[in-house]
Order: structure tokens, then C-alpha cells, then sequence
């Protein structure tokens, strides 16, 4: 197995962005915001673009009010600068709008109910945002690092595929049939497909109503300068993060279903050719010493006798922790022999949640432990 | 009808909410199990399209369709259905206007990708939709098909949309047919027969997750069940030993005596450093429980709790979870 060394990572000049990315859960949110501490006290000049962070961990870092523009972290020790934002993702689509339309047309469309229902709940749209708002920070050449959390997705693999797929729906010859079905349809000449389509319209207006349709015309019609906008977009910052700038950190919970998905993401990494840098395994339960069978039979003779209670409960207590040690090993061994040139580091479970600075240099400590180790 | 007090008698769609990766899915099933037992038969519905039931019930996946997944104690019956989206909506086409044919047509148009992504409001009437179908289908003679359905639903960041299918439509649709469905939808919902119960663990996201859904339901009407905390660890040390172990005042002498009593003679220092160390972790992390358990004190309803199997999850685990339910009065 190789170890991951964060520090020489974020020691590296060359290394301008870093994308936490994993299943829900299991700390990319932490992992983030430690890594861009480190960085900022190790004196590079960091923002870092959080997502969804616990309530606590956003008090601590002063980011409870979500303007979708960083702020500066408060203590942060040594030479170098952190800032911090939250993403406000439905400001975010508002931007684009407003900064590829002129203002009425900009107004007309963030005033459209259907252009509302949609900013907010069109699914992919989180990562389609993130990657914007990445796109935005790093062209704006004010950071000398960015770290990107990603979207609390399910399937770490979305935040790979969302984007695409949303600016391919937006641009998708759907939206254009929604707006213009006889022209659309006459000039595909498919005869089957505009019969479908008379008929998808006139349901449509049957189940939702035709002021919903209307409502999609109008969008579109409004929307039609920036139709293969998005798509280009996405594909811009996916190529952004092609490049030897760019470091991927997936991170995992030590338990089977977080570790697939790592696996997943660290092979589809791979091609597309995109740069990982480690898998963090977090929230993992270090034990030595005493094995767990010998500590579980020392507890039997101590019950056995009636003896020494308190001794009793600590060698079972340290018994499971062996034992839950040794579940992860296993876990983790699998996951090294299935990628055995994937650095990999551990991060130990800290005893509560990681909600302030201390919390979080001690993840990074424990984390930048793994290269001595 | 019941032959014992339960705190769920009247309620016959349990819905089953939480952070992902809580347990939703696995005590919904047992949920089911428990509701089940002497002879009672009840659906367990799931929404997502993951197949999270089948996986476990170690069943192939399921159809859409009712199928029968499990029998419970005193021989009740389990059935499953795991509602797609598509299928479901192409249902609801002929069910409502007769369009069997236009639906198949339509999905090959990509409509159904049009309500799944543009318009998720409509894709939660749909699903919830087939949900109070069962819950309010009946036999010939007038009873009802299923005893109760309970459902595995969406995580607590979307449950509240995802319920509140009438206002979600509202927006979109204000008045004609997918209005009324969600109008009729939206009564079975928010009627005493319905009850939504949110899985947690004692960790801080999630019990914040908790309350705030809890927060969010309440206010818009939709009658909240139970909280039930999973994967609940048992106490291994008594509040003294735990307080001195977090204090870090435990008697390590006594400790490294007990130790060498048992026989470890060889290196008793190194492994009672060890442990008091490992106490101490624990007792901060009883602490963070007990923090966690006491946000959730202040809430109304019944509180159930189910411990963390060492082994891991199988169908008798399962079955210990339903059990444990009934013990508390959730069935
Ligand atoms: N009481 C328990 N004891 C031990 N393991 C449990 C217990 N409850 C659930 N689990 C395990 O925890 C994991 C998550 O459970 P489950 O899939 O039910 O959660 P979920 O909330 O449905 O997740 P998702 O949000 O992904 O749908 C599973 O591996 C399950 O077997
Ligand atoms: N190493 C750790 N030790 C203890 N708690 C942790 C650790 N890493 C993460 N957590 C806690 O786990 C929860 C989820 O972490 P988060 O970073 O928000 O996950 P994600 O962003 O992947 O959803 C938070 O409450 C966080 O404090
Ligand atoms: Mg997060
Ligand atoms: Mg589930």
C-alpha cells in the first residue's frame, strides 16, 4: 500500500485545486475544510467551497449566512489565508442568467415560474453549480488553492455525470420541441414523432394545464441565447479538471458500500484521465496491543471469578474495538489489493463530531500522520 | 380489532423517513414484520428505485408488482413493491384518462424524463399516489386489501416536498386533474391513518436532521409518528467508571491489578494504558450520545430504540429488530 502524503500535496505550488469527493456521509465536507486549513497554515492562500456543512462546523467557521461569496476564516494560524463559502446554489444559476442575457430579458426569466421550479429543483443541479462556482474561483486567478466539497450525492459518481447531464437536458432537443413542436417536428420530418408529439402536448395540457406550457414557451424563448451555453460550460470545468493542477481526493467511510463507490470513482478517475491524488478511509477505529480474543478471554476469567468489574468491562470494551479494528483492516486491505497503486490514508474516528478549527486540524494532523507513518 | 394496545391502532400507512444510511430501509421492513404478526398483511413500498428491499429480504429484485417477501410470526404476510416511477406513471395515464397506449409512446419521447427532472413535484404525486391507492384499495366484501403499507421513503432533506405533493403541484398545476389526485393524495396523507416516523442515530447530523423534519412536517400538517433511534449501543461501563474514565481519574492501579489477575502478568502497564485511553474515547463518545438522546427528549411522540446488531444485518436480525418493535408498542 502507499501512503498519501497531503503535505507534499499541498506544499506543491503546482497544485491549484483540490476536489473532495465521496458517498454521503462519510466527511467530504470535513475532509475539505481540514485539508484547506493545513494549506492556509502551511501558508498558501486558500479558499475552500463547501457544499453542506454540519450547522456546527458552519457556525464555528462563521459561514451560518449563505451569500454564495467567500469569507475570511477568523484564527487561522501562520502565514497563509483561509477563506470559506457555502454554496448558494440557486444564486449561482441566477448568475449565469443574469451575466449571458441583457437585464429585461434576465428579469423576464428569473421572474418565470417554470425558470423557479426548475433553478431549484431540477435534479443535478448541485453539481451542476459547484462546478460553476469552481469554474468562477479559479478564473477570477484570486486563489492560490481552491478546495471543492461535493454535493451530498448517493453515488459519488455524480458529481462527474450531473453536470453533463443537465446542460445536455437544457440544451436538448426536448426543451426545443417543448417551444417549437411543428417547426421542430416538420424539420426532423419523422412523422411518427410529431404524431407522438401532438399527443405528448396535448396530455401534457390535459394533466398539468396548458399555463404550465406556457410558462415552458416563454422560458425557452427567453432562455434560447444561452441554449449550448451550458453544455459548453460544463465542459469547460471538466477539462479544468483534467488538468496536472487539479487533485482528487476521494474520500470513504471503512465499510463496504462507501469503499465500492471509492472504487467506482477511482476507476472512472482513471479515465477520464483526471488526477487522483488519495482516498482518505475516515472515521476509522485504530486499536493495538492486546489481540481481541486474548482481551475477551481475560474478561471471561475475570467475570468467572467475580473479580476486578471495572477491568472486566475495559478488556470488552477493548475486545470490540479490536475487532471493529480488524472488520476495517479488511475492508481496507481489499479495497489496496483491488488498486494497489492508489495511495491511501487513514483518518481516525475522533470520539465526537469535528465542528471547530481544533476539530479540524487535529482530521488534518491525522491525516498528514499517514506519510511518517 | 387488535388484540393488544399498540401506540399505532387506526394508522394504516407508516411512513418511514431519516438521513440516508440511518436505516430507513431496514426498520421500515421490520416495521412491516412487526405490523404483520398474528395474521395481518401489509405492504411495504418502496420509492426510490434501488431495490434496497429485495437486497434485504435476499430476494431477486422486485417487479413492479406486489409480491410476498416474508412471512411474519403467528403467520402474517409481508408483501413488496417497488414502484417505478415510469411504470407508475404510464398506470396513472390509463387509470385517469384512459391513455395506456399514449403513455408507452410518450416515454419513448423521454416525457417521463421530463417529470422526473423538470417537474420532481409531479413524479412525488405519482409515487405517493400509488402508495394511497393501496392503503385505501379494498376487497369485494369491503375490507380493506392491506392491514397497513408502510413506506420507505425518501431522506428527511426531502421529505417534506416529497409529502407535500399538493403545494409542490400547486406551483405547477393549479387547477384540472393532477390537482385533484394530489387533492385526494394529499387527504389520505395528512389524516389520522397516516403517520410519518423518523429513524436517527444518536450522532449530531442526523438527530439534527430529525428535528428539523420534524419541524418542517408539523408545520405544514402531516402527522408525525415515532423517532427511532438505531443502531443504539448498549452501555458497557456503569455513569461512575464513565465519568472517571472521560475525568481521566480512573484507578489505574486497580486497573493493571485486574489485569495481571487474569493472567497478563507480561506487560500489564502497557496494555492498562491502553485501555483508560480507549475508556476514555468511549465515555466522550456516551457523552455525545447522551447529549444527542437528550435533544430528542423534548419532542412529543413515542420513542423507540433498537440496538446495534455486533454481527451485522441478516433476516434474523431483522426479525429481532420487528420483535423488539412490538415490545415497545410500535406494533
Ligand atoms: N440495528 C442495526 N444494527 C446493525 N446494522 C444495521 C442496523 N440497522 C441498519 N443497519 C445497517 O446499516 C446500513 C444502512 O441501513 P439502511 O440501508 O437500512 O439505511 P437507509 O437509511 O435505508 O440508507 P439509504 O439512505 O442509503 O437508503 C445497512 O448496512 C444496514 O444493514
Ligand atoms: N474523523 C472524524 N471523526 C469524527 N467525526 C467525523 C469525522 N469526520 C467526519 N465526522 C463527522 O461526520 C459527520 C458527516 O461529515 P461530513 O463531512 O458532513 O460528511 P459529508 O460531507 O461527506 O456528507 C459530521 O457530523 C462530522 O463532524
Ligand atoms: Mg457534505
Ligand atoms: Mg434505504
Amino acid at each position: 500500500m502507499r501512503a498519501f502524503d497531503i503535505d507534499r500535496l499541498i506544499d506543491d505550488p503546482r497544485t491549484r485545486i483540490i476536489v473532495c469527493c465521496g458517498s454521503g456521509g462519510v466527511g467530504k465536507t470535513t475532509t475539505a475544510a481540514a485539508v484547506g486549513l493545513r494549506a492556509a497554515e502551511r501558508g498558501r492562500d486558500v479558499v475552500v467551497l463547501t457544499v453542506d456543512p454540519a450547522k456546527r462546523l458552519a457556525q464555528s467557521m462563521g459561514l451560518s449566512e449563505l451569500d454564495n461569496n467567500p469569507r475570511r476564516i477568523e484564527g487561522v494560524e501562520g502565514t497563509g489565508e483561509l477563506h470559506a463559502m457555502m454554496l448558494d446554489m440557486k444564486r449561482t444559476f441566477d448568475e449565469i442568467v443574469e451575466a449571458h442575457s441583457d437585464p429585461d430579458r434576465a428579469k423576464q426569466i428569473l421572474a418565470n415560474p417554470f425558470y423557479q421550479s426548475l433553478s431549484s429543483s431540477l435534479s443535478g443541479t448541485q453539481e451542476y453549480m459547484a462546478m460553476e462556482k469552481l469554474g468562477q474561483l479559479h478564473r477570477s486567478g484570486a486563489w492560490d488553492l481552491i478546495v471543492v466539497d461535493t454535493p451530498p450525492s448517493r453515488n459519488a459518481l455524480d458529481f462527474l455525470d450531473a453536470p453533463e447531464r443537465m446542460g445536455r437536458f437544457l440544451d436538448g432537443r426536448f426543451m426545443k420541441l417543448l417551444a417549437a413542436p411543428a417547426k421542430t417536428g416538420g424539420r426532423l420530418g419523422v412523422k411518427v414523432l410529431s404524431a407522438g408529439f401532438s399527443m405528448f402536448t396535448s396530455v401534457i395540457n390535459k394533466v398539468i394545464g396548458v399555463q404550465l406550457l406556457r410558462d415552458v414557451q416563454t422560458f425557452v424563448t427567453a432562455f434560447d441565447t444561452m441554449f449550448g451555453g451550458f453544455r459548453e460550460r460544463a465542459q469547460k470545468t471538466y477539462e479544468l479538471l483534467q488538468t496536472p493542477g487539479t487533485a482528487f481526493l476521494v474520500v470513504a467511510a471503512p465499510e463496504p458500500d462507501a469503499l465500492r463507490e471509492a472504487s467506482y470513482f477511482v476507476e472512472r478517475l482513471a479515465e477520464e484521465r483526471m488526477p487522483l491524488a488519495g482516498v482518505v478511509v475516515n472515521r476509522v477505529h485504530e486499536s493495538s496491543g492486546l489481540s481481541g480474543a486474548r482481551s475477551l478471554a481475560a474478561a471471561e476469567t475475570l467475570n468467572e471469578r467475580g473479580d476486578h468489574p471495572l477491568a472486566a468491562s475495559l478488556l470488552r470494551l477493548h475486545a470490540e474495538r479490536m475487532q471493529l479494528s480488524a472488520r476495517e483492516g479488511r475492508l481496507r486491505d481489499h479495497f489496496t489489493s483491488a488498486h494497489p497503486t492508489v495511495p491511501v490514508a487513514a483518518v481516525p474516528a475522533q470520539p465526537e463530531d469535528v465542528h471547530d478549527l481544533d476539530g479540524l486540524r487535529q482530521v488534518s494532523a491525522d491525516l498528514a500522520a499517514n506519510s511518517a507513518a | 380489532m387488535s388484540a393488544r394496545d399498540t401506540d399505532w391502532d387506526g394508522v394504516r400507512l407508516h411512513v418511514v423517513t431519516g438521513k440516508g444510511g440511518t436505516g430507513k430501509t431496514t426498520v421500515a421492513a421490520a416495521l412491516a414484520l412487526a405490523l404483520a404478526v398474528g395474521g395481518r398483511k401489509v405492504l411495504l413500498v418502496e420509492v426510490e428505485g434501488r431495490q434496497g428491499i429485495a437486497q434485504l429480504f435476499d430476494t431477486p429484485p422486485l417487479p413492479y408488482g406486489e409480491r410476498r417477501v416474508a412471512v411474519a410470526a403467528d403467520g402474517g404476510d409481508v408483501y413488496a413493491l417497488a414502484i417505478d416511477t415510469e411504470e407508475a406513471l404510464i398506470e396513472y395515464l390509463e387509470m385517469f384518462y384512459n391513455l395506456k397506449r399514449a403513455g408507452k409512446a410518450l416515454s419513448k419521447l423521454g416525457v417521463v424524463d421530463f417529470v422526473t427532472t423538470i417537474a420532481p413535484g409531479l413524479r412525488d404525486v405519482i409515487l405517493t399516489g400509488k402508495a394511497s391507492e393501496a392503503v385505501r384499495r379494498k376487497n369485494k366484501d369491503g375490507s380493506y386489501v392491506y392491514d397497513a403499507v408502510v413506506m420507505d421513503a425518501p431522506p428527511t432533506g426531502r421529505i417534506t416536498q416529497f409529502l407535500n405533493v399538493n403545494t409542490e403541484v400547486a406551483g405547477l398545476a393549479k387547477v384540472g386533474p393532477i390537482r385533484n389526485h394530489a387533492d385526494v393524495v394529499m387527504s389520505v396523507i395528512r389524516s389520522p391513518q397516516s403517520a410519518v416516523h423518523f429513524v436517527t442515530l444518536l450522532e449530531e447530523m442526523p438527530v439534527q436532521e430529525a428535528l428539523d423534519g420534524i419541524h418542517h412536517l408539523g408545520e405544514s400538517g402531516i402527522p408525525i409518528g415515532a423517532v427511532i433511534v438505531n443502531m443504539e449501543r448498549s452501555p458497557v461501563l456503569p455513569k461512575g467508571d464513565l465519568d472517571a474514565a472521560a475525568a481521566g481519574t480512573l484507578d489505574l492501579d486497580q486497573i493493571t491489578h485486574g489485569i495481571k489477575a487474569a493472567g497478563l502478568e507480561h506487560d500489564a502497564d502497557r496494555i492498562t494504558a491502553v485501555l483508560a485511553r480507549e475508556a476514555a474515547d468511549h465515555a466522550r463518545r456516551t457523552a455525545l450520545e447522551a447529549r444527542e438522546k437528550a435533544r430528542l427528549a423534548d419532542l412529543d411522540g413515542p420513542r423507540y430504540e433498537l440496538p446495534l446488531l455486533g454481527d451485522g444485518m441478516d433476516l434474523a436480525g431483522l426479525y429481532d429488530l420487528a420483535q423488539s418493535l412490538r415490545n415497545q408498542g410500535a406494533a
